[in-house]
């Protein structure tokens, strides 16, 4: 094949598809042949809401294979560019490739064409994603993520939730998924403001994932005896930030005094 | 029955490279210079359609030549790099194996097609401390026939080759500064037969791959960074 008869988009998800079949999981396949999977990892609770500044998006680092410890320390929140960022519960193993693939998509397009793709240009890619994992998702393999970013064009955080069909919803304040997200949900109902500064906002992201881990026995909390901590990222104007460990453990400890029965003090 | 006409295997060579040349000489040229912060790049363009561009975490391209030739490697190289850094790691993804497929694809359209391609391209890996055997940063040069040229701290590509690679050996020293990089460059550009006297930061287009940064190391030079530094 001579090279420019080659794919000349600028989806790095369609290069693979037309000229990297090979490269793809197929899922079809797998569930023909083997019947059905052998037990796989879930993460679980992931949190996503606005602030003044933009997005904060959460998640705790438990990931479970039924009532066991897959692992304690998983990172279910990941950077997808400069200015959005991605988290994920459910199936851990398709949910990562998917945050992976989603990443490398912005920054092969934004390469190709030599300008990033718009914050909804991005989130509607996520959804093409999960509309092909609908397959693997019939048997189980569900994947829920929260995609957030800060819109550079309308200068203002934007959060979405998705759905197994690949479903689009865009959150005007919060919204959580997994095994947990009853309780962070009702957590934020209760502390969310929509004016909520960038401190506030790590605040109720805490809150939200330590009434998860609560009362969810899926969802990690705040792992004192190994300094574990949930995962915060920010996304603003100057773009994602990651929120320090230090940070976060203050903003429990504090959420931990505020908590403590007077017959204790 | 017509029989083809037999056309001698060396004239058609030295007619092909006759033309590519003289199509990559009427185009502008890039400088590329190593300085103690990476890799920069300097190019005479005063266009929209860059000439420069981001390929993979360390490495960046550069094309001259016909627009729509080289850009075309460019994406192919794009296409190469975030395949391969799919399939495998990051790390794995390494300007030498870049360059050499590059070489066979024009090397092969030399041979095989009427017209050859009228690029000259450079693809340029900047080195990173911090993995032990990658520190050094590399250099190809790759021609419209095919060859390719491993170069050290620095390489021009486009019109004037010849002339514009004297002035750098004469004014190439290595650990430049960006700022001193960034004149040399501009310096070396105005010696180019159709280059201009004084290149204002506006004409220009820069860019580099900074080795002190983690990750995506491409970076475009704004038309204020550039004023500020060759004033």
């Amino acid at each position: 094949m001579r090279f420019w008869d080659g794919y000349k988009g600028s989806s790095f998800l369609e290069l693979l598809a037309i000229e990297h079949a090979h490269l793809e999981p197929d899922v079809k396949r797998w569930f023909a042949e083997l019947g059905q999977l052998p037990p796989t990892a879930h993460g679980t609770t992931c949190i996503g809401l606005r602030f003044t500044d933009g997005a904060l998006v959460a998640g705790d680092r438990l990931a479970t294979i039924g009532y066991q410890v897959a692992s304690r320390e998983i990172e279910k929140v990941y950077a997808t560019d400069g200015y959005s960022v991605m988290a994920v519960a459910g199936a851990a193993g398709p949910a990562i490739e998917m945050a992976r693939l989603l990443a490398i998509q912005f920054e092969h397009h934004e390469k190709i064409e030599g300008e990033a793709l718009e914050l909804e240009g991005k989130a509607n890619t996520l959804s093409q994603l999960i509309r092909q994992n609908l397959p693997a998702a019939m048997q189980g393999l569900i994947v829920v993520p929260i995609f957030a970013g800060f819109d550079r064009r309308r200068k203002t955080g934007r959060v979405w939730k998705y759905e197994v069909t690949g479903g689009r919803y865009e959150e005007r304040e919060f919204d959580a998924v997994g095994s947990g997200s009853v309780f962070a949900r009702e957590s934020l109902k209760k502390s969310f403001r929509p004016d909520a500064s960038r401190e506030d906002a790590i605040r109720m992201a805490v809150e939200a994932l330590k009434d998860a881990a609560d009362e969810d026995r899926g969802t990690g909390g705040v792992d004192l005896e190994r300094k574990i901590y949930p995962t915060l990222k920010t996304c603003t104007v100057s773009g994602v930030e990651t929120i320090s460990e230090t940070e976060i453990a203050d903003a429990h400890r504090e959420l931990l005094e505020r908590r403590r029965r007077p017959a204790e003090a | 029955m017509s029989f083809p006409f037999y056309v001698n295997p060396e004239q058609m060579t030295q007619d092909k490279a006759e033309f590519a040349r003289k199509g990559i000489a009427r185009g502008k040229s890039i400088v590329t210079l190593e300085f103690e912060g990476g890799i920069l790049m300097v190019a005479e363009n005063p266009l929209r359609l860059q000439k420069l561009g981001e390929v993979y975490d360390r490495i960046a391209f550069a094309g001259v030549g016909k627009f729509s030739e080289f850009d075309r490697l460019r994406k192919m190289g794009v296409q190469w790099a975030d395949v391969e850094g799919y399939r495998f790691s990051r790390e794995d993804v390494r300007a030498k194996a870049l360059a050499n497929l590059y070489s066979q694809v024009l090397g092969d359209e030399f041979t095989r097609s009427l017209k050859p391609f009228e690029v000259e391209i450079v693809v340029a890996e900047v080195g990173d401390d911090g993995l032990a055997g990658h520190g050094r940063n590399a250099l190809y040069r790759v021609g419209f026939d095919g060859t390719i040229q491993d170069q050290e701290g620095y390489c021009a590509i486009g019109g004037s080759v010849d002339s514009l690679q004297a002035h750098l050996a004469a004014n190439y020293r290595s650990g430049l500064s960006l700022r001193d990089a960034v004149r040399l460059g501009r310096e070396t550009l105005q010696r180019a037969e159709n280059g201009q006297p004084d290149l204002a930061a506006e004409k220009l287009e820069v860019a580099l791959l900074d080795r002190a940064r983690s990750g995506r190391r491409f970076r475009r030079l704004t038309v204020d960074e550039v004023r500020q530094h060759i004033r």
